[in-house]
């Protein structure tokens, strides 16, 4: 019994830890160099194009086709991603933040990380002010 | 009786193996099912550190056939079903079977394995540990690893000696893998150990790398486009036993192999590996067909 109720427990435990709300707290993990990297293709209609293709069949299977969050998975239309540098949000993509659920995507190449955040970029554009 | 011309025991086996595996996914795939890119590199043997995005299932065909010399032809079938449970946890199943012309066709055994990514951040090598149980019978001819000293001529012995003799066994592997401009480089090293007889440790290792043909995604939605093809190498074979450490008396093979990522969700696989040495079959041709159902977990929560 005692051993059911541990193996429950350890069972509960990983699952808030998978589905734990992000709070930001990855934002004070980011080195200073990484945090002031530039997106090389910042800008780009090209480059937003693909990174919707991209940012549809990796990402918004947890944050939404159209980035706007899914149950306990965060909204990426927001004031913290907004605030972010692109560094930020390339530091996050490539580490994860595995223990809360994130996983790494550093098993696509840079360029395609870069251009996903390009897109993501432009979605925080396309809102107004204030609006999460 | 020719494996490759997909006639007789091991072309009926294919067909039926494809279709079983077919149908469910098809079904899926008219549902509407949200479907994902991989960030897996066209390994067939060797892991690399990605694990399975939490809350996906993976299930995956890979099938084996190869024409050995002095032995009966014979296709091996596995079946696969990968699911995330956390973003640093994998488990894994899987299902075996094979056929042999002028023999049979046996389900050869199951096994289960877990992969653990034990650093919290991307490192420029990093380790997955992976520990498997295993019930195969020594019929089996996936050859999903080698360890240990193996030689193809055991393919000679008929499907119901072999299959009597049945081994349980505990894997270890430490994984290492890096991801570099696009590069995928990863090394395993594997340590197997029967759990009910009183055999020795056996070694085996698997090595490997892989890149997209391109390394940028494209604006618009293709399938054979270079973003979407994968390429890459393995080497791989038995390193013998605790007692008898070495490449004496071991299968090695290596060869090239690749990868199409199709945008409805499929992701197909392909590889001839070469044998190395006189205790390796000629060559091994593999095909393998896999397909990821995204957030399989939605399905049994209220709060989506």
């Amino acid at each position: 019994m005692r051993i059911r109720m541990l193996v429950a427990a350890g069972l509960m435990g990983i699952s808030a830890a998978s589905f734990a709300v992000a709070n930001g707290e990855w934002l004070k993990k980011v080195p200073q160099a990484e945090r002031k990297r530039l997106n090389p293709f910042a800008g780009q209609p090209d480059a937003v194009a693909a990174g919707r293709n991209l940012f549809l069949a990796n990402c918004a299977q947890c944050h939404g086709k159209n980035a706007e969050g899914k149950g306990s998975r965060p909204n990426l239309l927001s004031e913290r991603i907004r605030g972010a540098s692109d560094g930020d949000i390339a530091w996050l993509l490539k580490n994860g933040e595995v223990f809360k659920g994130m996983p790494r995507w550093s098993g696509l190449p840079e360029e395609e990380r870069w251009q996903i955040i390009a897109y993501i970029r432009s979605l925080n554009e396309q809102k107004p002010e204030g609006q999460q | 009786m020719s494996v490759f011309g997909w006639r007789g025991v091991a072309g009926r086996v294919a067909g039926r193996a494809m279709t079983l595996m077919l149908f469910p996914v098809g079904i899926l795939v008219l549902q509407g099912v949200p479907v994902q890119a991989q960030q897996e590199p066209p390994y067939f043997v060797t892991y690399s550190s990605a694990l399975e995005e939490p809350g996906n299932l993976e299930i995956e065909n890979q099938n084996i056939a190869a024409t050995p010399k002095d032995a009966n032809g014979f296709f091996a079938s596995t079946v696969e079903f990968e699911y995330g449970v956390t973003a640093w946890w994998t488990a894994e199943a899987y299902l075996q079977g094979q056929a042999t012309d002028h023999d049979s066709t046996v389900f050869t055994g199951f096994r289960f394995e877990n992969r653990f990514r034990p650093l919290p951040r991307e490192y420029w090598i990093n380790p997955v540990l992976y520990v498997e149980y295993e019930d195969v019978s020594a019929a089996d001819k996936s050859f999903l690893e080698i360890t240990g000293h193996t030689s193809i001529t055991t393919q000679q012995v008929p499907n119901a000696t072999l299959r009597k003799e049945v081994e349980r066994s505990i894997e270890g592997k430490l994984i290492l893998s890096s991801n570099a401009k696009g590069w995928n480089f990863s090394e395993n090293i594997i340590a197997e150990k029967a759990v009910d007889e009183n055999e020795s440790w056996e070694f085996g290792y698997a090595l490997a790398a892989a890149r997209p043909l391109s390394t940028k995604g494209g604006g618009r939605r293709c399938t054979l486009c270079r973003q979407n093809i994968d390429v890459g190498a393995e080497l791989f074979g038995g390193l013998g036993t605790r007692y008898g450490f070495g490449l004496k008396q071991t299968e090695q093979y290596a060869g090239p192999s690749v990868e199409v990522n199709a945008p409805n969700g499929f992701t197909y696989k392909f590889s001839p590996e070469l044998g190395l040495n006189d205790n390796s079959a000629a060559v091994l041709w593999r095909f393998g067909v896999s397909y990821e159902i995204s957030q399989i977990r939605d399905w049994f929560r209220r709060s989506k």
